[in-house]
C-alpha cells in the first residue's frame, strides 16, 4: 500500500544499470574509444573542454562518452572533476600575437600583415550531407568534399609574423586601449571566489569563457537584432597554438610547460564618443579553448554590450544588463536548477494543495452565502 | 601533466567500496579538499556570529547537480568528521531517491555511520522539512536551499537585495503580506515562509512547510543553511530567537488536518497526501517516515 516513498535505493542501483546499458547500446555495434571520440568528434571535446574550464583532451572525450554525448552533461563531469584537482598558481599570461597560427581571417581589412589564412573552416562548404561518410571504413581522410587537397603542411606558409589586427588600430589611438592590471597574480577565479557586482571585467571575461555557448549566441544575435547594438566587425578571428608559461617559486624565471590551442576572436565596435571621451573604436573580446568559433564570436558580442555601463550607454537590452547575463551564463547552474524540479517537492505540493482548498471553500462559502442574500433580497 | 600523470589521476569511478573498508582513496575525506573545508567552515563561522546574513562563500562545483543539495553537501563536508553519524531526509523521507543518493556519496567518500534515527545522528542533512522529533544542542541541521534570498521575488537584483538587508529596509516584504490580506483575507504563503532572525535579517527558511517554522524558534541545535547555486551560506545558531513575519491582526498560524496518519494515528505531524486508486480514493500519512514508524513500533 504505501509503497511510494520506500525502495528508493534500489529503484536508484536498477536506473544506473539501465543507464550503463543504454550508453553502450547495440553490443554488436563495435564500442567508441575515447581516441577516436577525441580525433574525430573534436570540436565535441573543444566544447567541452571550454564550458568545463578544463584543458585535457582525453578527459573531456572521455566525459563526452560516458555522458553518451550529451555535452552539458558532459560538461558536468568535467566541472565536477576539476573541482577535485588542486591549483599550483596562475601561468603568465598567454600571448596570443606570438600564437602559431592555423587560421587567422579580419573582416575589417582586405589585407593584414600576415595575410588572410582560411584554415579548417566550415564556412565555405555547401552544406550538402557527404554520404561518402556514411561507407564503412572511409580510410585516410575521408574529407571527401576537397579531394584534392591531400595533406597540408599547416606551417609551411605561416613563418611570417602576425600582429594582431586591433593592435594595428591601436599605433593610431582609433581603438581603446586596454591593459591588464599592475598585479599579475591579481586576477579573480570566479571557481574560488563567489561573484559580487558590479565585476571587474576579468570575472566577467571567465564567466562568459565558461558559459553557455547557447545563451551567449542568443544574447549576441539580440544586440544585432537592436536589443543593445554595438555596431561590431569582426576585426580578427584567430585559431592556433600558444605556449603556456609558469614561474615557479622556487625558480624565479618562467619555464614553459605546454601548449594549448585556442581561438580568439576581438570584436571591433562603433562608440560615438562622449562628453570626455573623442569618438573611436571600442572592443569585444572572446577566447575559447580548442576551435569555439561560433562561441568566441557571441561571447565578444557580449563582452561588449557588457561595457556599455562603463561607457554611459543606456542599458536597454538584456545582453547589457550584467546581472541577468552573469547570473544565468552557466549551463551547469542553469540546468541544475531547471532539472531539480524533478526532484520530490510533496511537501511543499501538499502546503499549496491545502490552501488552495482552503481559497476554494471559502469562495464557495461566499458564493453561496450572496446566493442567500439575493433570495432574501428577492423574497422582501 | 604527462600521460602518465593523467591517467593515475582519474579516479576508478567504478571503484567497488565495501561498507566499512574505509573511504574511497581516490578522494579527499568527504569529497573536499581541506583548504576548500577551511574556506566554507570560515563562512560558517562568520554565518553563526551573524544570525540571518547570507554570508557568499565560494561554492564548489560538486559530483551532483545544482538543485540536488550541492550547498547543503558542501556544508556537511565541511562539518562531518569521521565520528559522526549522519542522517539523510528529503521531503522528511529518508528513503527518497535523493536522499539515498546524499547518504552514498557520504558513506563512500568518508565512511561514516548513517542512520535513520533522528536523535541518533549527529548531523542530519534535510531538504524541505525539520524531523518532528525535537533535536538537541550535540546535532546539527544542515538546510538544502535553492534560492536564499527571502526578497529575491520581490526584487531580482542581487545589488538592490543586499542593499535592502543592510539598511532592513524590509517595507517590500511586509507589503506583500499585506496585498495577501487585502485578497485573500490570509497570508498565502505556505513554504519557504519568511522569518526575522534575531530581531534583525528576514530570512528565507529553505523551503520547508511554515510548519516547520516554530521548530526553528530557540532550537537547541545549530542550523547551518548551504546554497551551492547562489553561493551563500546562513546560520541559526542555538537558542536563537526566530520569528515568522505576521500582523497583531492576524498572527502566524500553521498547517492543520482533519485526520490523523492513517499509519501511526499521529495527529501533530505534517501529513503527505498519498493517492490510492483513479476514483478519488486517498490517506493521510507522516511525512517524516522515521518518526511515523517508531511511532508504530511504540504503539505495537
Amino acid at each position: 500500500m504505501y509503497v511510494a516513498v520506500k525502495g528508493g535505493e534500489a529503484a536508484i542501483n536498477e536506473a544506473h544499470k539501465l543507464l550503463a546499458e543504454e550508453r553502450r547500446g547495440d553490443p554488436s555495434v563495435s564500442e567508441l574509444s575515447v581516441d577516436q571520440i577525441d580525433e574525430q568528434l573534436s570540436l565535441a571535446v573543444d566544447r567541452v573542454m571550454t564550458e568545463g574550464s578544463l584543458y585535457d583532451r582525453k578527459l573531456a572525450a572521455l566525459a563526452i562518452k560516458q555522458a553518451r554525448g550529451d555535452l552539458i552533461e558532459a560538461i558536468f563531469l568535467i566541472r565536477a572533476y576539476r573541482t577535485t584537482l588542486p591549483r599550483f598558481g596562475s601561468s603568465s599570461p598567454v600571448d596570443t600575437a606570438a600564437m602559431g597560427i592555423r587560421r587567422r581571417i579580419s573582416a575589417t581589412f582586405k589585407d593584414i600583415p600576415g595575410g588572410q589564412i582560411l584554415g579548417p573552416t566550415f564556412d565555405y562548404t555547401h552544406r550538402l550531407l557527404d554520404f561518402k561518410l556514411a561507407a564503412e571504413g572511409d580510410g585516410g581522410h575521408g574529407n571527401s568534399l576537397d579531394e584534392d587537397a591531400g595533406s597540408i603542411d599547416e606551417k609551411v606558409l605561416l613563418d611570417e609574423a602576425m600582429p594582431r589586427v586591433v593592435d594595428l588600430l591601436k599605433h593610431e589611438g582609433l581603438i581603446e586601449d586596454e591593459r591588464p592590471g599592475d598585479d599579475d597574480d591579481d586576477v579573480g577565479d570566479l571557481t574560488r571566489e563567489p561573484m559580487s557586482f558590479p565585476v571587474e571585467r576579468d570575472i566577467r571575461l571567465q564567466n562568459l569563457a565558461r558559459g553557455d555557448e547557447g545563451f551567449l549566441l542568443a544574447l549576441g544575435y539580440s544586440t544585432q537584432r537592436g536589443y543593445g547594438r554595438s555596431h561590431p566587425f569582426a576585426g580578427e578571428i584567430r585559431l592556433g597554438e600558444v605556449a603556456v608559461e609558469f614561474t615557479p617559486e622556487d625558480l624565479g624565471f618562467p619555464i614553459e610547460i605546454g601548449e594549448l590551442t585556442l581561438t580568439e576572436c576581438q570584436m571591433v565596435n562603433q562608440f560615438k564618443g562622449s562628453a570626455e571621451a573623442p569618438p573611436q573604436f571600442t572592443r569585444g573580446y572572446g577566447l575559447s579553448f580548442g576551435h569555439c568559433e561560433r562561441k568566441v564570436i557571441a561571447m565578444a558580442l557580449v563582452d561588449r554590450a557588457l561595457k556599455g555601463r562603463a561607457l554611459g550607454e543606456t542599458v536597454e537590452g538584456p545582453a547589457q544588463d550584467e546581472e541577468f547575463v552573469m547570473e544565468h551564463s552557466d549551463n551547469i547552474q542553469a540546468t541544475g536548477f531547471v532539472e531539480h524540479l524533478k526532484l520530490p517537492h510533496y511537501v511543499d505540493f501538499q502546503s499549496e494543495l491545502e490552501l488552495v482548498r482552503k481559497m476554494r471553500r471559502k469562495m464557495a462559502r461566499a458564493d453561496a452565502d450572496n446566493a442567500n442574500n439575493e433570495i432574501v433580497e428577492a423574497a422582501e | 601533466m604527462t600521460q602518465a600523470a593523467q591517467q593515475a589521476a582519474i579516479p576508478d569511478e567504478q571503484a567497488e567500496i565495501d561498507a566499512g573498508a574505509g573511504p574511497d582513496p581516490n578522494y579527499n575525506f568527504a569529497y573536499l579538499d581541506e583548504q576548500t573545508k577551511r574556506m566554507i567552515r570560515r563562512a560558517m563561522l562568520k554565518a553563526v556570529a551573524i544570525p540571518g546574513y547570507q554570508v557568499p562563500f565560494a561554492s564548489r562545483e560538486m559530483p551532483m547537480p545544482y538543485g540536488w543539495g550541492t550547498g547543503g553537501v558542501q556544508v556537511t563536508a565541511s562539518i562531518i568528521g569521521p565520528d559522526d553519524v549522519l542522517k539523510v531526509i528529503d521531503q522528511g523521507a529518508d528513503d527518497t531517491t535523493n536522499a539515498v543518493s546524499i547518504r552514498q556519496f557520504f558513506e563512500r567518500t568518508t565512511d561514516v555511520e548513517t542512520t535513520t534515527r533522528t536523535e541518533d545522528a549527529s548531523i542530519i542533512q534535510t531538504r524541505h522539512r525539520i524531523p518532528e522529533k525535537a533535536l538537541s544542542e550535540d546535532q546539527i541541521l544542515v538546510y538544502q536551499v535553492p534560492i536564499p534570498e527571502p526578497l529575491r521575488f520581490l526584487e531580482p537584483r542581487e545589488s538592490e537585495t543586499r542593499k535592502m538587508h543592510a539598511l532592513g529596509e524590509y517595507g517590500l516584504m511586509h507589503v506583500k503580506l499585506y496585498e495577501d490580506i487585502a485578497t485573500h483575507g490570509h497570508i498565502a504563503t505556505t513554504y519557504a515562509y519568511p522569518v526575522k532572525v534575531n530581531g534583525h535579517y528576514i530570512m528565507d527558511p529553505s523551503p520547508t512547510p511554515k510548519f516547520d517554522n516554530p521548530k526553528m524558534h530557540r532550537m537547541p541545535a545549530l542550523q547551518l543553511f548551504g546554497a551551492g547555486r547562489e553561493k551563500r551560506i546562513y546560520a541559526i545558531p542555538p537558542h536563537t530567537a526566530v520569528y515568522s513575519l505576521d500582523f497583531e491582526d492576524h498572527p502566524f498560524d500553521v498547517q492543520q488536518w482533519e485526520q490523523p496518519c492513517e499509519i501511526c494515528g499521529a495527529t501533530d505531524t505534517f501529513l503527505d497526501e498519498v493517492v490510492t486508486d483513479d476514483r478519488g480514493g486517498r490517506m493521510f500519512v507522516c511525512s517524516d517516515t522515521d518518526h511515523c514508524t517508531r511511532d508504530q513500533e511504540a504503539a505495537e
